[in-house]
């Protein structure tokens, strides 16, 4: 084929990704949706660079099956390079149709024309038009089918505004929690406490007089309807005190380090080839966890549905809405054809949490109720205990020095539960935690290694460095002790905290500082670009500061990050009051969502790295909300401060999980230097801190 | 029924007096800028004034808001933006957007008591505002660059 970015090879209607308005405006389709990071921005960015637009002109209208462009999901970082590829060089292709009928109108050669908000003419040229003139309302009925050449970078704007924030500012509805029907109903669940729990017992509790309450009860599937919703959520509290639960299983699993597949790691790819011993002696091996941890979306995820009888169309804040939809309708036995999936936003979502989940409850409760739109949420409790989780993670490291302190040897094997638990289509079984307490109930399906490069748990295990035959091994365990799938950076942050934590102990033995150590083993220049970067304008990497870097999933966005730490000795408590950041995100497209996502990413990786981990034992999980799983909070949030490496000339690359893991690695080293004690394992809270301290 | 004042206008509604303030203000009065996320007071995303006082909307009975005056995140900044509205604006200070309501509503309290709090005050009264995104940093110092405007006596009116 021709080479066309994205998806413009399935998708080449370019009325399907464009639409030149009326007036005044321009509307363009993607099929990745909005989590918070910030993407219809930077697309209406691109669309408005490559027609010669003011922003504010373009409409982003994102996915909804059937009719945006099928992108799949919005995940692993690739919407600015996948979609936004597509939607520049569909834009470049419709510039062309325009400028040539403009040309045609104004009796002139069209590459003398230029575009200025719209308006197209050409120096010297008397008459003008514009581009609604020329193509508004008009579908363009021409396929894609070659790459044409589109507008040279221009510098990016400073400061974009986001183009979603004032609706939010001003407290607008625009959430899907937040839409409404005049003849909605409102629905809960009510869910066993754990994935490993059934209904035993349920006596229900009468619905108290005049009110319209409706209880579905489908094996251990239950769930509260009615119009008025405090009404529901009372009933629904109501009935999960009349249940009794019983236990099908213990949340004890395969633990980490005992029994494994295990698979031989070369350039990010593993392979079925044997698993080679570890013939060396080294001069230090070390073990790093990260426990379960959890997403945590703000809001308790929520879905709309309508069935009417023929058709069930979903607002959903799914990441997926494509695969969603195809995974409904083989968990409700209805004809894929007949769903329809419209992203809505939700409150932020780091991969995949409950959304899935609340769009099959809602479903299941939209038909029984035909013709009646039906908004259902999760409890902040129910969110908590059966969102999909971040596994828990164990990497073994192990190096020799050379005479002159350079690695010689290196090993790192990677121990982990499935990182892939999204719902899928045409599996056996069903993600969707709904089927599964169905009476006719569809489990989930075994969990599977998988073998594609940079993917789950040895996502960045492949070392950055340029080490001679680096042994790395994917070591997938199964089953865990918890449901789990993808979170941001998947394993990517346990790997990169067990590679940047041990480059620092191996810098130590070699008497070398962190940041000439690893430039002793770089020889990637965009790489040692972002480490001299942050070391450059954090004035240096001394004191209690620690360093750390990456190449996320060893080919999108380099980022090296340098961390402050203060620590309380006999609090055995740590704070993070700086960090600073360097990153090369290629050809930087909106450079202040760029720094937001770096920097909500290092915040976020100090939340996890500092203070999170889901807690359980093999009867209960114990994290049901922001108490029992705390996160960090204002008070304790760092500065920040971010340089970015713009490469004009190189194409962009995805940035929205590059800081996951040098924040952690980071902050860690830190520690090391601020006061001697190199805590291994995360959350470097007080326990471990004193576990370390006292090894 | 029960009689409160929402942003400046008086309400009569027709509610239990035990239903929390923030269904009553999203189902009944079509505000729904306050959010309940957890309904549990540990997010502060439900936040609302009562006589001037930040409450949690999710738990308190609109029986306790008779006669009282209630102020949303949409009644902030009377027909405009609240000066705590316009500075996260000018910041993009947000990622998902999901806990603003209940931040802004923290911060306007903080601002209209002191025009140029300090960042230590800033940090301390938004610590019981959780934002899971990560955008912690710009809220800050979206708000600490609103402090320094209002600090400076060439900027006073």
């Amino acid at each position: 084929m021709s080479g066309l970015p994205g998806a413009l090879a399935r998708h080449p209607d370019l009325d399907q990704w464009l639409a030149v308005d009326a007036a005044d405006t321009v509307t363009v389709a993607t099929g990745k949706v909005e989590i918070g990071q910030g993407i219809t921005t930077a697309l209406a960015l691109i669309a408005a660079h490559e027609l010669g637009l003011d922003p504010r002109r373009v409409r982003v209208r994102t996915a909804h099956t059937g009719v945006t462009p099928n992108e799949f999901i919005t995940a692993g970082s690739m919407s600015v390079e996948d979609s936004g590829g597509a939607l520049r060089q569909a834009c470049a292709h419709a510039r062309r149709l325009i400028l040539a009928r403009a040309a045609e109108r104004l009796g002139t050669d069209a590459a003398e024309l230029t575009i200025d908000d719209g308006r197209i003419t050409a120096p010297g040229l008397n008459a003008s038009t514009t581009l609604w003139e020329v193509q508004g309302g008009r579908p363009f009925e021409h396929a894609i089918e070659t790459r044409v050449v589109e507008q040279p970078p221009a510098p990016p704007p400073a400061r974009q505004p986001r183009l979603d924030l004032p609706a939010k500012i001003a407290g607008e509805g625009v959430f899907v929690q937040d839409m409404t029907w005049p003849d909605m109903l409102h629905a809960r669940v009510v869910r066993p406490p754990t994935w490993a729990h059934r209904l035993d017992v349920l006596d229900e509790p009468a619905v108290p007089d005049g009110q319209d309450l409706r209880l579905l009860r489908d094996g251990s599937f239950l769930a509260v309807t009615g119009a008025d919703e405090y009404a529901v959520v009372r009933h629904a509290e109501r009935i999960a005190a009349a249940c009794r639960w019983r236990q099908v299983a213990d949340l004890d699993g395969v633990p980490l380090g005992t029994e494994s597949q295990a698979f031989p790691v070369r350039d990010g790819i593993p392979s079925k080839e044997p698993v080679p011993d570890l013939d060396f002696e080294p001069d230090l091996a070390a073990c790093y966890t990260r426990p379960h941890l959890m997403h945590a979306s703000l809001a308790p995820s929520a879905a709309a549905a309508v069935w009417t009888g023929q058709a069930l169309t979903l607002w959903s804040h799914s990441q997926g809405v494509e695969l969603l939809k195809r995974t409904l309708a083989e968990a409700l036995d209805v004809d894929r054809r007949a769903i329809t999936v419209i992203h809505h936003q939700g409150a932020g979502a780091y991969g995949h949490n409950g959304a899935d989940d609340a769009a099959l409850d809602a479903a299941l409760c939209a038909l029984e109720h035909p013709d009646r739109p039906v908004l259902l949420k999760y409890t902040r409790q129910q969110e908590h205990r059966w969102e999909p989780y971040g596994p828990a993670m164990r990497v073994d490291m192990a190096a020799a020095l050379d005479d002159a302190g350079r690695i010689r040897r290196w090993s790192h094997e990677v121990w982990s539960y499935t990182h892939a638990g999204r719902p899928i289509p045409r599996q056996p079984g069903s993600q969707l935690a709904g089927a599964w307490l169905r009476e006719d109930a569809i489990d989930p399906p075994p969990a599977e290694p998988r073998l594609g490069p940079e993917v789950g748990i040895h996502r960045n295990a492949w070392p950055i460095y340029a080490l001679p035959e680096p042994r790395v091994i994917k070591r997938f365990v199964a089953p865990g002790p918890l449901r789990t799938s993808s979170l941001r950076s998947l394993g990517a942050h346990g790997n990169v905290f067990a590679i940047e934590s041990f480059m620092d102990e191996l810098a130590a033995l070699a008497g070398k500082s962190p940041v000439a150590f690893r430039l002793d083993h770089l020889d990637d220049p965009r790489a040692r670009a972002v480490l001299e970067a942050v070391d450059d304008l954090c004035g240096g990497v001394t004191g209690p500061r620690g360093v750390a870097l990456a190449r996320y999933k060893n080919q999108q966005t380099w980022a090296a990050v340098v961390a402050e730490v203060e620590v309380d000795e006999a609090r055995a408590d740590v704070r993070v009051p700086k960090l600073w950041i360097a990153a090369d995100a290629g050809r930087v497209v909106d450079p202040d969502g760029l720094i937001n996502q770096l920097e909500g990413g290092a915040v976020q990786a100090a939340s996890w790295t500092l203070k999170e981990r889901v807690r359980f034992d093999s009867q209960d999980i114990d994290s049901e909300d922001w108490d029992s799983y705390p996160v960090l909070r204002f008070d304790e949030v760092p500065e920040i401060v971010t340089r970015l490496v713009d490469r004009p000339d190189q194409p962009s690359l995805g940035a929205g999980e590059a800081t996951q893991g040098p924040a952690a690695a980071a902050i860690a080293n830190a520690v090391f230097a601020a006061c001697g004690v190199r805590v291994r394992d995360m959350p470097l809270d007080a326990e471990a801190l004193r576990r370390a301290a006292a090894a | 029924m029960v009689s409160l004042i929402v942003n400046g206008a008086r309400r009569e509604i027709d509610a239990p007096t035990d239903e929390p303030l923030a269904y009553v203000l999203r189902n009944r009065l079509g505000l729904p800028g306050t959010k309940v996320a957890c309904g549990l007071e540990q997010c502060g995303a439900c936040l609302v004034t009562v006589d001037g006082e930040c409450r949690y909307a999710c738990t308190l009975p609109v029986g306790e808001c008779a006669d009282r005056s209630v102020t949303t995140v949409e009644g902030l900044g009377g027909d405009g933006l609240h000066p705590v509205q316009r500075a996260l604006l000018d910041f993009n200070a947000a990622q998902c957007g999901y806990c603003l309501s209940g931040i802004l509503v923290r911060a306007a309290a903080l601002f209209d008591a002191d025009p140029a709090p300090s960042s230590a005050q800033i940090r301390e009264a938004l610590a019981s505002q959780l934002c899971r995104c990560g955008a912690q940093p710009r809220v800050l110092r979206a708000l600490e660059s609103l402090a320094r405007q209002a600090d400076n006596p060439e900027r006073r009116p």
